[in-house]
């Protein structure tokens, strides 16, 4: 129905983008859809000794190895639970596949650039640095993060920092 | 068509050359010069000299044709090989190679010590062949009657030398510009196709005679000795006279004596490299009119490496380490299969469970060969040593034999790459500091001669390489004065393993002098590190007097790892299975601990460190009871430790895989591999694993940290 009109849109609109949108507990967030390369169940996930807690671990993705990040935990979301809904969202930033453990994928959106409002200076777990502004869509509002920038930031520690 | 694309193909085919030509070079027999091998050596540089030629590498080619030009005249037995010549052969070796990885990194090879080289190799010339220098005719045609008198296939590879060989300046035969070149016994067939040829080259004046000797004179810029080159293809040289004669009307110049032959003398080779560019085209020129011969010729060294080629393919090492992560990949899959196939009924499933056995064999088998595909011989690393030590013991005054053993034991590329600076290493040292000089060998009632014996071979999954000499051995006081002196902790009591690791300290040299082969202390804590570094470790055991031997082990491959799959908690991990000595089930009774919370754990009458795996990896739900877990003992960087898991899963072969591809580096864990249920398994690093436990223990106590390093240099 509206993805119809929605790739009319896309159509005419050069400025819009393809976003994934997944929840994070209530909320909802986006990444831009070339970044995923796929979406996975959450499984089978070994974890790593002595690193931050919303690092999960690794995991098996076709014999390459890589590595699982709960948003939910970097959030500080209240309820972290792994159930038949979790998902891993696998992206691919920076020559790098990471999984990223969210409560669901809900749609791909297309979002045309005025539909982007930029993100406030605020935010304290989720530094305005990494947001690439937020979308909003009636009377939903879409966090658009800018997944590659969250996922080799230092505090992430996925990454190992060539300054140090 | 671009001709760079060939370069890269060009430069491993003539670094492969020069291996080959420094191993013949070194195998002479100088007295009696094997033929095979002079052949071998030559045609080594004749093929590098053409494909400089075709790629434009001029002072390369110039090189390579100084050199066979001298290589071919002791071919002949013209120059008798002396070893101070064999010498120099090697030096102009050094010399290509380096030209080589100046042409490679897109440089122009370093001009003076091409003119060093090039005066060099004239003067040889000069000096063994300087009588036949000197008068041009009687000289040359020696070579060129040995040319023809050789055998068949010789003569042909020459027929197709000689035309880019010769690149002389005949000052004579320039100045005068005329010619008279007479055909003896020469059948009027080729007769025309001669005379079509020379007037190519310049304008015939006259031409008469028959078929026992035909004359042309030729007005010509082209040097005599490139015309013989243009007409040997289709003649023999013996049928070939040419004259250099006054031009009428011009004063006569000092005109050289008739040279009959083509073979060129040595000194004159030294041309420019525009000189040699007419010399160049014309045999191309001559080709299409001279078919019949000229042809076969050419084919000859062609077929020889096609017959190469077949026998080997060059594959980038990224195709090779592709099919071998599919290859885990298939291994991995199969064995998930098989977990799910165990479970059926075997009766009811009877053929799927046949095929899953099928399958598994041949999934074994394709992996083993794929694993053989980066294993390379150890002749590989091995032969490069003959040259070192040759050139050691002529520098050091020392008479040594080397000997190696095992050269077809394989080992995987990248790692034979890798070992190939410490071994030098090593055998450096035996050679400087092992071996003595020939009259202290004779006092202490040894043969002049030093032995030094490199050997390799496999030992369960590894690989065994062993430097040994049979020289004066380590001397124990003079190493632990010196420890002494640098300031490490040493006593007289320690046993002679743990002293002779002492040499392995940064900084450590025991010897008198500094020579420039070794002696400056720095490397044999590089060599240890790197052997670490490839997953190896490496002793030392030597006897006074009677030599040292220096053990390097290291892993057959890195990309499969043999583990001992552990348990601790409800998380499984890999210890390399070369660093676990035995493991047991440790009593109460053998537990000390000491300072407080470290625990020692005695075995045999060693005070071994225990190390809980679920304290370092902070893994919940351990075993907490050391006495109701299994204590695997562990070997690293000459450290031994007991390590404390919940249990002993079993014992496999696991693909390597990286874990920093996408994650990080993470301490105490090295890498990463997938089981057979599809799932994730951290490879343990136990040189890591220990460091994190002493950081940890001595982070918080410093004054703990000496107390444990003193245990360290007791025990």
């Amino acid at each position: 129905m509206s993805d119809m009109t929605q790739a009319a849109e896309a159509a005419i609109d050069t400025q819009s983008q393809e976003y994934l949108v997944f929840s994070l507990g209530s909320e909802e967030y986006a990444v831009d859809i070339l970044k995923v390369q796929e979406i996975r169940g959450y499984e089978n996930v070994t974890r790593i000794a002595n690193a931050p807690d919303f690092i999960k671990g690794v995991t098996n993705l076709r014999g390459v190895i890589v590595p699982i990040v709960d948003l939910r935990i970097k959030f500080n979301l209240d309820k972290v639970e792994y159930e038949g809904q979790t998902v891993v969202i696998v992206v691919n930033v920076a020559d790098r596949i990471v999984g990223i453990v969210v409560d669901g994928v809900s749609d791909v959106m297309t979002l045309s650039s005025d539909q982007i409002k930029p993100a406030p200076e605020f935010g304290v777990t989720l530094s305005a640095d990494f947001l690439s502004g937020l979308g909003s869509l009636e009377d939903r509002m879409l966090v658009i993060v800018d997944i590659e920038k969250l996922l080799t930031s230092e505090e992430m520690a996925l990454v190992e920092q060539q300054t140090k | 068509m671009d001709i760079t694309e060939f370069y890269e193909t060009f430069f491993e085919e003539a670094e492969e050359l020069l291996g080959d030509m420094e191993r013949h070079l070194l195998e002479l027999d100088v007295d009696e010069p094997d033929p095979e091998q002079l052949n071998a050596i030559f045609r080594a540089a004749h093929s590098i000299k053409g494909g400089a030629g075709t790629f434009g590498f001029s002072v390369l080619q110039e090189t390579t044709h100084m050199l066979e030009n001298l290589l071919d005249n002791a071919r002949q037995g013209e120059l008798k090989l002396r070893t101070d010549i064999v010498d120099l052969f090697l030096e102009t070796k050094d010399m290509l190679h380096d030209q080589l990885d100046a042409y490679r990194n897109g440089a122009e090879p370093d001009p003076e010590a091409y003119a060093r080289i090039c005066q060099t190799l004239k003067q040889l010339a000069l000096e063994e062949l300087g009588h036949s220098v000197g008068s041009d005719s009687e000289a040359d045609a020696a070579p060129a009657a040995g040319d023809a008198g050789d055998e068949t296939s010789s003569a042909q590879q020459d027929a197709a030398a000689t035309p880019d060989t010769e690149q002389p300046v005949d000052e004579a035969a320039e100045d005068s510009g005329w010619l008279k070149v007479a055909l003896l016994n020469v059948s009027d067939k080729d007769r025309e196709l001669l005379v079509e040829e020379l007037g190519n080259l310049g304008t015939i004046n006259e031409q008469h005679g028959d078929a026992s000797r035909y004359e042309v004179v030729l007005e010509s810029a082209t040097s005599r000795d490139d015309i013989e080159a243009v007409m040997c293809f289709i003649v023999e040289p013996e049928q070939l006279s040419i004259t250099a004669i006054p031009a009428p009307g011009s004063a006569e110049t000092s005109a050289a004596p008739a040279a009959d032959m083509p073979e060129p003398p040595a000194e004159d080779t030294a041309s420019q490299p525009r000189e040699d560019k007419p010399a160049e085209k014309q045999p191309a020129e001559s080709a299409p009119a001279t078919p019949g011969k000229a042809e076969p010729a050419n084919k000859k060294p062609a077929k020889k490496k096609a017959g190469a080629e077949s026998a080997t393919i060059r594959v980038p090492v990224e195709k090779v380490d592709q099919i071998i992560n599919l290859v885990g990949e298939l291994i991995i899959t199969q064995s998930m299969l098989e977990q799910t196939a165990s479970e059926l009924d075997a009766v009811a499933h009877g053929p799927l469970v046949n095929g899953m056995n099928l399958l598994q064999r041949n999934a074994r088998d394709l992996q083993e060969s794929v694993m053989s595909i980066r294993m390379v011989p150890m002749d590989y690393v091995f032969s490069r040593f003959p040259r070192l030590v040759r050139d050691l013991t002529g520098k050091l005054g020392k008479d040594i034999e080397l000997v190696t053993e095992g050269q077809s034991t394989e080992l995987d590329k990248s790692l034979t790459e890798r070992i190939i600076d410490p071994l030098t290493h090593l055998v450096r040292n035996s050679l400087d500091h092992g071996i003595e000089m020939p009259d202290a060998r004779e006092a202490v009632g040894k043969p002049r001669t030093g032995k030094l014996t490199l050997s390799a071979q496999h030992q369960g999954g590894n690989i065994l390489i062993e430097v040994k000499d049979d020289g004066g051995g380590l001397n124990r006081d003079k190493i632990l004065a010196k420890a002494a002196h640098n300031g490490l902790a040493v006593s007289d009591s320690m046993s002679d393993d743990e002293v002779w690791q002492l040499i392995f300290a940064p900084g450590f040299s025991t010897a008198d002098q500094v020579s420039d082969v070794s002696g400056r202390g720095v490397g044999m804590d590089v060599v240890k590190r790197n052997i670490q570094a490839m997953g190896g470790h490496v002793e030392i055991q030597s006897w006074p007097g009677e030599g040292t031997t220096t053990r390097v082990v290291l892993p057959l491959t890195l990309a499969i790892l043999d583990g001992m799959s552990i348990k601790s908690g409800q998380e499984v991990f890999i210890l390399p299975l070369s660093a676990v000595l035995e493991s047991l089930q440790p009593s109460h009774d053998d537990i000390y601990s000491m300072a407080g919370d470290d625990k020692l754990l005695k075995v045999r009458d060693e005070y071994l460190p225990l190390i809980a795996l679920h304290d370092i990896l902070h893994i919940q739900g351990a075993e907490r009871d050391p006495t109701c877990c299994i204590a695997v003992i562990l070997q690293a960087e000459g450290r031994r430790y007991a390590l404390l898991v919940d249990d002993l899963v079993g014992q496999q072969q696991v693909v390597v895989k990286n874990l920093e591809t996408n994650y990080r580096k993470v301490p105490g864990i090295s890498a990463a591999t997938i089981l057979g249920d599809g799932s994730v398994a951290l490879i343990l690093d136990v040189a890591d694993v220990n460091r994190l436990h002493r950081q940890r223990s001595s982070a918080p106590k410093h004054a703990e940290n000496t107390v444990s390093r003193q245990e360290d240099v007791v025990s």
